[in-house]
């Protein structure tokens, strides 16, 4: 009963969705639909009409005159162009509502998706997110804009003739339900067979997409190492899914029409025989017209029945593609319970005052329990506090971390992969959450900071480069969005970007496209220390940020960097002890565990475990 | 272009023909039964002959009976040969970017590719479905409708001709109005599933920067414009609907008009009142089937642009080729460079490296150092022909790179390329990339060789460790030793390592580098580094600049007669022993 309900609230949704927000174009294309049906309606009188009132009194007449037949077809014409105009109207206003409806799905997912913790694009592949946008949405694309105006348009029908119908006899009528019954149950039956293999289909259709798409990325290691024939059958096996899924879906949905129509015929014939007994025999009383005319009847009935059948498989795979959707959207977003602000402040006379002007002085805005609020200068400090943190909850990776960063400090992380370098900067940012422990930005916990204001005031130097599809000056601009050209150029020239771009012959304009693929690695590392500088946020973590750049300009980049980091809290992780060499305070840490600290002449006095990596006595990694 | 695809039918070519032929059948049930209908009233029930309605019942229900079971029949062969179709298609594009050399691939965005592997295929298949369906049961009931139209009147038939115009010019301009948009849609759709793609693999960055507005206003100005691309397209073709009912309505109006008078003036003799309104009972059929058909057409005309795209896949074609009788040996890891030059946009004024002559002796460790941008990577993917020398030749083994079987030099030149991936799948899945049969002995021992062995092993499922797509759940350091490592499994005759230690700290580093000594000291070994150490002690370092050769020679000679590498050198020891 689970699943019956399910459906039904996907449905419900969904039509939310389609209803909800286009509420009067909705009712327009709704009333346009019974005007149109009603025509096709009033056409099939007409005939009897015609026949009726004109064709046989005026076949005794010897002078027949035809112009009350010409008004009532110049009537009938009147009626025919409405019901045309109200199809054009609905159709027209259906693409609005479909495509609107497309649209506000797409942008929903996308923003709610933004929302979501790191730890969802850490499990999920890329080209099976992408294909909510594309192969999820599509299925609702041919549902709305098809299959929803049918079967309005099927429902007023069946309405129409069964009222017809009743008048006309009774008994026939409940012999007519009674199929009706049947072909109801066979839709339910095939139709629910049709809908788990098109969810099926949907799941299977984002694992190939998302095996495409991390094949395809990496398709230059595939042939590097001459893995063709390999990445051939693994595709073929995922494919060769898709395709039994799709098949069986397919089948089902293809089947049902079908089978709905030739019950339909049954009922034709089963009309005429039970019909023809009972009139030959004199039972009940039934005549040929009535018959001939009930025939009629459940024959126009039967059309849109198995219309509605026709777009069962269009609704099952629109369902399909509608749950895959919700799930997305109903994925639990990052929490932000943070209500302490950043704004800008003045400084008058020691207290600080929120404005709106640019004074390049900030201020933590924080409001307390009992109503009051206070102003904490952005200064750039940052405590840990018995720091506990795992990324699963049996396996703790970094362990009773106590540090204390004064503003302006440089200190670096110097450890074994695996000993939690990364893993301190993610939870400083909020990437994830401490297990245990807290972590504070100028005395405040971070988890009482609002999400968005922590991380503007942090920068960031990944060790993955990642640049977006636009201008290198777009991208840079990434950092700080209102920076003007100038702001751009100068951030490029601190980190030595500068030189290289004005080398390019589109220079700052040169369109990067796929992740900057036509730069160097190094390049590209210079473009995100640019954009990182352009933010000139008073804490900055530098991951790995060094490592690929050419030496000759990694002495230009540390020298730019220096001017950077001046006057700024700063992380550093770098593999080469040269770089740590000039922190306040370097940290050395073993499996999670802080086991040394101390300034360079320190820690090298101490001969410890930092005196023996820098010795080379001991291996660093 | 129909030609083309129609190739990817192949094993579902009986479906494929069974789905027409079971509709026929499934059709000519449909005409029967009305007339068999029409016999049985007139014949059973009207007579009051009860035998003749049994009988003629019976043979009724058997072809109910019959059309049910083609009915099924046809939509379950139309199901197979559809799917089976998309999947043929799925897979012969997929076959075919195997085929593609490096420059081939730089010319598709990957978010483009999955667009036509997934939608346009979508597209297609849907409308394959159509064709071999519906496109089959318009036309026959079409013909049948119009001989039976004709039995009854000639002259009024010709009523119909009138809807041939509207219906032609109409759907002509639908067609062709609305196609030029489709073809847009589906580009546009590259770009969405290009902004969720890049948001996808930088959401750090966006999310560290603070931009999810931002790119929600991309987005979203994205969506809108398919939106509004779309909505122009379906906005053309919902003329088609209304077009059809006008026709439809015209005609049916003619018919009254014209069959009224008729049968009123010639008093009943030429044309019956039961006639009329079978005539215009076979109209609404014929316009059905018109009505139908155009369906199909609109359909078929989305779907091109979709059929479109999927032949720009299967026509482009690889830009390297085997030549004749290639070689499937290789000789040893020499390698030589005469006056070789490269340009990735194939134009002598943008060359990325030029005048490179040099000669490697196999077994040879060859250092390369110089700037960034300055061709170091150009230089190596010339070596396994990842690219093709634009002038000039490049030997291994003292034959030219051209004369050998692509997999044979490829399998030979083993190279961890700087931009490197691991791929979602274990330690283990993602080492045997190297060499498919490799045992855990040798998987290890390649692991130690490219010192990964001790942190693999400290993790709890250890070679079995899952790795994340990208490799998210390992360090930049982890990555490349896991890279350097799957590389070694090949046994090649030349390995290049392409700034694939960079990440990796400098002890490390020379770890790896003797290990490479020790243990394959008759693999010629290119290492492309930035850093001196790392190239230091190898046989011969050239120093490349802005795309040419600056310097050859070893680490002694190289201080003494050239300035960029002492300038490198001064930069990297100055004030520090250590690193």
């Amino acid at each position: 009963m689970k699943k019956r309900t399910d459906t039904l609230k996907v449905t419900g949704r969904l039509m939310s969705y389609i209803v909800g927000r286009h509420k009067l174009m909705f009712a327009a294309v709704v009333i346009c639909i019974l005007i149109s049906s009603g025509v096709v309606v009033v056409s099939s009188l007409f005939l009897q009409l015609l026949i009726d009132d004109y064709i046989t009194p005026m076949l005794t007449e010897n002078h027949p005159v035809f112009t009350g037949l010409f008004h009532t077809i110049l009537i009938m014409a009147v009626i025919y162009i409405t019901g045309v105009l109200a199809t054009f109207t609905y159709n027209r206003l259906m693409v609005k509502v479909s495509q609107g409806t497309l649209k506000m799905i797409r942008d929903d997912m996308f923003s709610h998706m933004q929302m979501l913790p790191i730890r969802y694009f850490d499990t999920h592949t890329h080209g099976d997110v992408m294909s909510h946008y594309t192969n999820d949405t599509d299925t609702l694309r041919q549902f709305i804009s098809q299959a929803l105006p049918q079967f309005i348009s099927a429902v007023v029908t069946i309405i129409v003739i069964l009222g017809s119908m009743l008048a006309s006899s009774v008994p026939l009528t409940i012999l007519v339900l009674a199929v009706t019954a049947v072909m109801a149950l066979v839709t339910k039956q095939i139709g629910g067979a049709s809908a788990k293999y098109f969810i099926k289909q949907q799941e299977t259709l984002g694992d190939v997409t998302g095996y495409i798409e991390e094949m395809i990325n990496g398709q230059k290691v595939i042939k590097v190492f001459c893995h063709e024939e390999e990445a051939k059958q693994r595709f073929d096996k995922e494919n060769d899914q898709l395709c039994d899924d799709a098949a069986m879906a397919n089948k089902f949905a293809n089947i049902l029409m079908p089978a709905i129509m030739q019950i339909g015929n049954l009922q034709y014939v089963l009309i005429a025989l039970i019909g023809g007994m009972l009139a030959i025999h004199g039972v009940g009383d039934i005549s040929v017209g009535m018959i001939v005319a009930f025939l009629n009847l459940s024959k126009t009935f039967c059309m849109p029945v198995s219309q509605i059948a026709q777009q069962v498989s269009m609704m099952a795979m629109a369902l399909a593609g509608a749950e895959r959707i919700f799930q997305l959207i109903d994925e639990e977003p990052e929490t932000d319970n943070g209500y302490v602000t950043l704004v800008r402040v003045h400084n008058r006379d020691g207290k600080y005052e929120e404005t709106d002007d640019i004074t390049g002085i900030w201020a933590w805005k924080h409001p307390h329990h009992d109503g009051t609020l206070t102003y904490q200068p952005l200064t750039g400090e940052i405590e840990f506090l018995g720091a506990d943190f795992g990324y699963t909850k049996e396996k703790l990776v970094l362990h009773g971390i106590v540090l204390n960063a004064t503003a302006g400090e440089k200190i670096a992380f110097v450890g074994a992969t695996g000993a939690g370098k990364t893993t301190i900067t993610n939870l400083i940012n909020r990437f994830y959450d401490l297990a245990d422990g807290k972590i504070r930005y100028d005395g405040i916990n971070i988890n009482k900071i609002k999400k968005s204001d922590l991380r503007h005031s942090l920068g960031i130097v990944f060790q993955d480069v990642n640049l977006f599809t636009g201008t290198i000056m777009e991208n840079i601009r990434y950092g700080k969005l209102d920076a003007t050209d100038n702001e751009c150029i100068a951030a490029a020239k601190l980190s030595n970007a500068h030189e290289f771009i004005s080398r390019l012959p589109d220079g700052y304009q040169t369109m990067l496209t796929q992740n900057g693929s036509g730069l160097s690695q190094g390049q590209r590392q210079l473009i995100s220390i640019a954009r990182a500088a352009v933010a000139d946020p008073p804490v900055m973590i530098l991951d790995e940020a060094t490592s690929s750049i050419d030496t000759r300009t990694e002495a230009l980049v540390q020298a730019g960097m220096d001017n950077l980091m001046r006057g700024r809290t700063v992380f550093v992780i770098a593999h080469r002890l040269s770089t740590v060499r000039n922190s306040d305070s370097i940290i050395v840490l073993d499996h999670g565990r802080i086991i040394e600290r101390g300034s360079h002449d320190e820690l090298i006095a101490n001969r410890g475990t930092y005196y023996s990596l820098y010795t080379g006595a001991f291996e660093l990694e | 272009m129909i030609k083309k695809l129609a190739r990817s039918v192949r094993e579902y070519k009986k479906a494929s023909i069974l789905t027409p032929v079971c509709v026929v059948i499934e059709v000519l049930m449909e005409i029967v039964i009305p007339m068999i209908m029409a016999m049985m009233i007139d014949e059973g029930i009207s007579e009051r002959n009860p035998d003749v309605l049994l009988r003629l019942g019976g043979i009724l229900i058997l072809c109910v009976a019959v059309g049910m079971v083609f009915g099924i029949l046809s939509g379950g062969f139309c199901a197979e040969a559809s799917a089976g179709f998309a999947k043929n298609l799925r897979k012969d594009m997929y076959y075919k970017i195997q085929e593609y050399s490096f420059a081939n691939i730089d010319k598709f965005s990957t978010s483009s590719i999955v667009t036509r592997l997934t939608t346009d295929v979508t597209n297609v298949q849907l409308a394959y479905m159509m064709i071999i369906r519906v496109a089959v049961r318009a036309p026959i009931m079409l013909i049948f409708s119009i001989a039976a139209a004709l039995a009854i009147n000639v002259s009024l038939t010709a009523t119909f001709l009138i809807a041939v115009p509207i219906l032609g010019v109409g759907l002509y301009l639908v067609v062709t109005k609305s196609h030029p948009y489709f073809e847009k849609v589906f580009h546009i759709y590259d770009d969405l599933n290009g902004v969720v793609q890049e948001n996808l693999s930088a959401i750090r960055v966006v999310k560290s920067f603070v931009r999810e507005k931002f790119e929600i206003s991309k987005f979203g100005k994205v969506s809108e414009k398919i939106y509004k691309t779309f909505s122009t397209a379906e906005g053309i073709v919902a003329f088609n609907m209304p077009l059809m009912q006008f026709a439809v309505y015209t005609c049916l109006l003619l018919l009254c008009w014209f069959g009224a008078r008729l049968i009123v003036l010639t008093h009943g003799t030429t044309m019956t009142t039961g006639e009329l309104s079978s005539l215009i009972a076979y109209a609404m059929n014929i316009l059905n089937c018109l009505m139908m058909l155009s369906m199909v057409l609109v359909m078929i005309n989305m779907a091109r642009a979709s059929a479109e795209r999927i032949e720009e896949i299967l026509d482009e074609e690889s830009s390297l080729k085997n030549g004749e009788n290639p070689l499937y040996e290789v000789k040893d890891g020499e390698i030589e460079f005469s006056n070789a030059a490269f340009s990735y946009q194939d134009d002598p004024e943008k060359e990325s490296i030029r005048h490179i002559s040099l000669k490697v002796p196999s077994g040879t460790t060859l250092g390369i150092i110089g700037g960034t941008g300055s061709g170091k990577s150009s230089l190596v993917q010339l070596i396994p022909r990842l690219y093709d020398a634009t002038e000039g030749t490049v030997k291994v083994g003292g034959v030219d790179v051209k004369d050998y079987d692509l997999f044979t030099l490829r399998n030979e030149v083993a190279m961890v390329l700087q931009k490197n991936q691991l791929f979602s799948g274990t330690i283990n899945e993602n080492l045997r990339w190297g060499n498919k049969d490799a045992t855990d002995e040798q998987i290890r021992h390649a692991c130690r060789l490219a010192q990964a062995d001790s942190f693999v092993e400290s993790f709890p499922d250890q070679y079995e460790t899952y790795i994340e797509q990208g490799g998210t759940n390992v360090s930049g350091g982890q990555k490349q030793r896991l890279c350097i490592a799957r590389a070694l499994l090949k046994k090649p005759k030349i390995l290049i390592l392409d700034d694939s230690t960079s990440a990796v700290d400098t002890r490390t580093d020379a770890m790896i580098r003797k290990a490479f000594r020790e243990e394959i000291p008759n693999t010629t070994k290119i290492i492309i580094a930035q850093r001196i150490s790392s190239v230091e002690d190898a046989d011969m370092i050239i120093v490349m600049d802005q795309g040419e050769i600056n310097g050859v020679g070893t680490h002694e000679e190289l201080l003494e007669t050239n300035e960029i590498y002492r300038e490198i050198y001064d930069s990297q020891t100055k004030g520090d022993d250590a690193a």
